[in-house]
């Protein structure tokens, strides 16, 4: 069905050339390499019948028909008119986090969908990830989406992609040493950590709390994520006056976080009542540690756990109660990607730098939204819908 | 005086010294901060478990412990290290919990089979790997750091796959036990301290102890002297595979999940530091086994002392290194001899003043 609906806006669009001029009836040409044979055939009757309409209009019921049945005829060979091939070179697969990103990707990038995934797994390996993307370009693909698996070194083959005419959009993390990309699809680390500041400074009024001990547990050092989370929330905490204990890093593993907390536990007993984790694994760590511990912690207790990512087993944990706010850290890049491709495909100029909406999890319904850096976000509870639909 | 020659000659006595200096640092820190002079050596009952900071490093050193017991047969037996344990722990975790979860699923909290072959499977994987390690130095002759440098790089990646590329979480109590508490102490203590017992039954009872010596004194010598040597070898890196798998075990179990990527993370570069840090030569021959474990639970001091010092993690690494580079010149033989030098000379002085 999609494919017919896509030969008849292909036709339709051929029409539509016909009376601009033969100019941009080629570029349609270009854009639909796949299907020359039905393309030349109608471009041919098209130029034979410029002068006659009512002719051309013939033309392009006939080609209508064509297509049709070429585009049935096509269907095992898998590629029709309205294909847009996209190279995607991904970062691994080290976590459930970017399992759900290349998943998203393959979701919404579908043969269904009309495009033609090419999917590389870089495996962590950043030369491996540089020849994927040279390998796009041998293929012709129409766009690149890169994770970078480094921030810089990128400058050569992005101008190789440049120079090919191939359209690059970086997702998740950062390109630093070159633009020579169309936009970049992530997310605001810094504004994560503020909102996790924001809504502990609303929730601690809610409830009364007059003083803040804050123990951070942190990300690998050094990476983005842990960055901008660590300077958002230390931005609210020193306008707020509060105190941060210590901050050490527990390298997103549930191991590290468990590690960490284990001797914050011993250094400041009774000191702290406010742990903020960096993403799930490293709160589920410090939970265990704290249990061991003999602390209190989660909604109604005496220690406050904040965390970041929200998997699906860190939102059970956020309506469970033992984490009481997950600020979630959105993997599925993959529908503004497509926005992107699609404004780019209408000719229009994307943004440079697009955020993705981003949810703010609690448990308790006692505060409805927070103000983020001038702007009023809501919050959500969880409940067990949002967590079957979580990736 | 005698006295003080006497424990300073010792065998084991410098790696304990520089457990002690390590420790050391925590009594002159609690001092300096007006708290209790003993705080970071106090251990005490919470919860019904023992809590303190003695037992987080006995704790949290048993997968280096018993990562360690292999390393030293293997170091001995081929003057080769073993890089592939951290992987292997990686892998026997991964295999364990894919049996525990069954394949695909990705969080449980029902066995989908018996603890114990769950278990079994995980330390059996690591023998296997152990006995592919062996078998290619023993009887192919490869060079050990060559030999183990496949399983280093193919055996994380196949527990991936095990895990079909995913976090596999086994949210199951009696799985987490090995990772847990024993009563009052914690499960991964006990498990170091069974494996180091046997293995020194072992050594103190049967000759291994001197046959893996003498393979890794000379090789040859020791087959014309009837020591089957390749079968020593081989055996040594099952050894070093078994202990892999017990210690991926316990590293999973404290998690209760297998996180291929991070399990066992450079925890092949620490065993082998705790080989080296407990006096061992990494050029095989005579080796020490108590010494090994000492080393094992002063790199977990160190870990332990910079968190308790609140070191920030940033610079925790070069603090690492300064240690490790003084406790390595402390045992160094010319530094050695130079302090012997140094109190032959006092010693003449102190005889000429005499006379």
């Amino acid at each position: 069905m999609k494919r017919k609906i896509v030969s008849v806006l292909m036709c339709a669009s051929m029409t539509a050339a016909l009376f601009a001029g033969c100019g941009g009836s080629s570029d349609t040409a270009a854009d639909a390499p796949a299907n020359d044979a039905a393309a030349d055939k109608a471009e041919d009757k098209a130029d034979d019948a410029a002068a006659d309409d009512a002719a051309a209009d013939d033309a392009a019921a006939d080609d209508a028909a064509a297509d049709d049945a070429a585009a049935d005829d096509a269907a095992a060979g898998g590629s029709d008119g309205g294909t847009i091939t996209i190279g995607f070179a991904q970062v691994g697969h080290e976590s459930d986090w970017r399992t759900a990103s290349t998943k998203s990707c393959q979701d919404v990038f579908s043969t269904e969908n009309g495009y033609d995934l090419q999917f590389v797994d870089c495996d962590n390996d950043a030369a491996a990830q540089i020849e994927a993307v040279r390998g796009f370009i041998q293929q012709a693909v129409d766009y690149i989406i890169i994770d970078p698996i480094v921030s810089t070194g990128w400058d050569t083959v992005l101008t190789e992609c440049e120079d090919a005419g191939i359209p690059v959009i970086v997702i998740d993390r950062t390109i630093d040493d070159s633009d020579k990309y169309v936009s970049w699809v992530g997310s605001n680390f810094k504004t994560e950590g503020l909102a996790a500041g924001e809504w502990l400074k609303a929730y601690a009024a809610e409830k009364g709390i007059s003083e803040i001990n804050a123990l951070v547990i942190e990300g690998s050092t050094g990476a983005s994520a842990t960055l901008g989370r660590t300077e958002g929330f230390k931005e609210i905490a020193d306008a707020n006056g509060w105190t941060i204990l210590d901050s050490q890093t527990g390298d997103f593993t549930e191991a590290g976080g468990q590690e960490v907390m284990e001797s914050y536990c011993k250094s400041y007993e009774g000191k702290f009542n406010v742990v903020v984790c960096q993403n799930d694994n490293e709160a589920f760590g410090a939970m265990t540690a704290m249990k061991n511990a003999g602390v209190e912690y989660g909604v109604g207790k005496d220690v406050i756990v904040i965390s970041f990512d929200a998997c699906t087993a860190g939102l059970e944990k956020v309506m469970s109660g033992d984490i009481n706010a997950d600020f979630e850290c959105n993997p599925l890049a993959a529908p503004d990607v497509e926005k992107v491709i699609q404004t780019l495909e209408s000719g229009g100029t994307p943004e440079k730098e697009i955020y993705m909406t981003e949810h703010w999890y609690v448990n308790e319904d006692i505060l409805s939204s927070i103000t983020v850096d001038g702007q009023e976000q809501p919050l959500t509870v969880v409940t067990q819908e949002i967590i079957d639909a979580q990736y | 005086m005698s006295k003080l020659k006497k424990i300073t000659g010792m065998n084991l006595f410098l790696p304990v010294f520089c457990m002690i200096l390590v420790m050391l640092v925590n009594v002159i820190f609690d001092i300096a901060n007006g708290n209790f002079a003993f705080n970071f050596f106090t251990i005490s009952l919470r919860n019904g478990m023992l809590y303190g900071r003695l037992i987080d490093i006995l704790n949290r050193g048993s997968e280096i412990a018993i990562l360690a017991i292999g390393m030293t047969l293997v170091v001995s037996a081929s003057a080769g290290t073993d890089i592939s344990v951290g992987s292997v722990m990686s892998l026997a975790a991964s295999f364990c919990c894919m049996l525990l979860a069954g394949y695909g699923v990705a969080s449980t909290s029902e066995l989908a089979m018996p603890l114990i072959i769950g278990v079994l499977g995980g330390i059996l994987m690591g023998c296997v790997c152990g006995a592919f390690n062996g078998f290619l130095v023993a009887y192919l002759n490869v060079q050990p750091m060559v030999a183990t440098l496949i399983l280093f790089s193919a055996a994380r990646a196949i527990g991936l796959l095990l895990c079909n590329n995913l976090i596999v979480y086994v949210r199951n109590d009696s799985f987490g036990f090995f990772g847990g508490f024993l009563g009052p102490i914690p499960t991964p203590i006990v498990i170091a301290a069974l494996c180091i017992l046997v293995m020194s039954l072992l050594l103190r009872y049967t000759a291994l102890g001197l046959y893996v010596q003498s393979v890794g004194i000379n090789k040859k010598a020791s087959r014309i002297a009837g020591i089957n040597s390749a079968k020593i070898i081989f055996l040594c890196y099952i050894v070093c595979g078994l202990c892999a798998g017990i210690a991926g075990i316990v590293a999973s179990s404290r998690i209760t999940s297998a996180d291929s990527n991070n399990i066992g993370l450079n925890f092949e570069l620490d065993a082998i530091l705790a080989v080296a840090l407990g006096g061992n030569s990494l050029g095989g021959g005579k080796f020490r086994l108590a010494g090994s474990i000492i080393g094992a639970y002063t790199i977990q001091a160190i870990t332990t002392t910079l968190y308790a010092l609140g070191v920030s993690t940033e610079q925790a690494p070069v603090y690492k290194a300064i240690v490790v580079i003084l406790i390595v010149t402390i045992q160094a033989p010319p530094f050695k001899a130079f302090v012997k030098r140094l109190s032959a000379k006092r010693e003449l002085t102190k005889g000429g003043a005499a006379a």
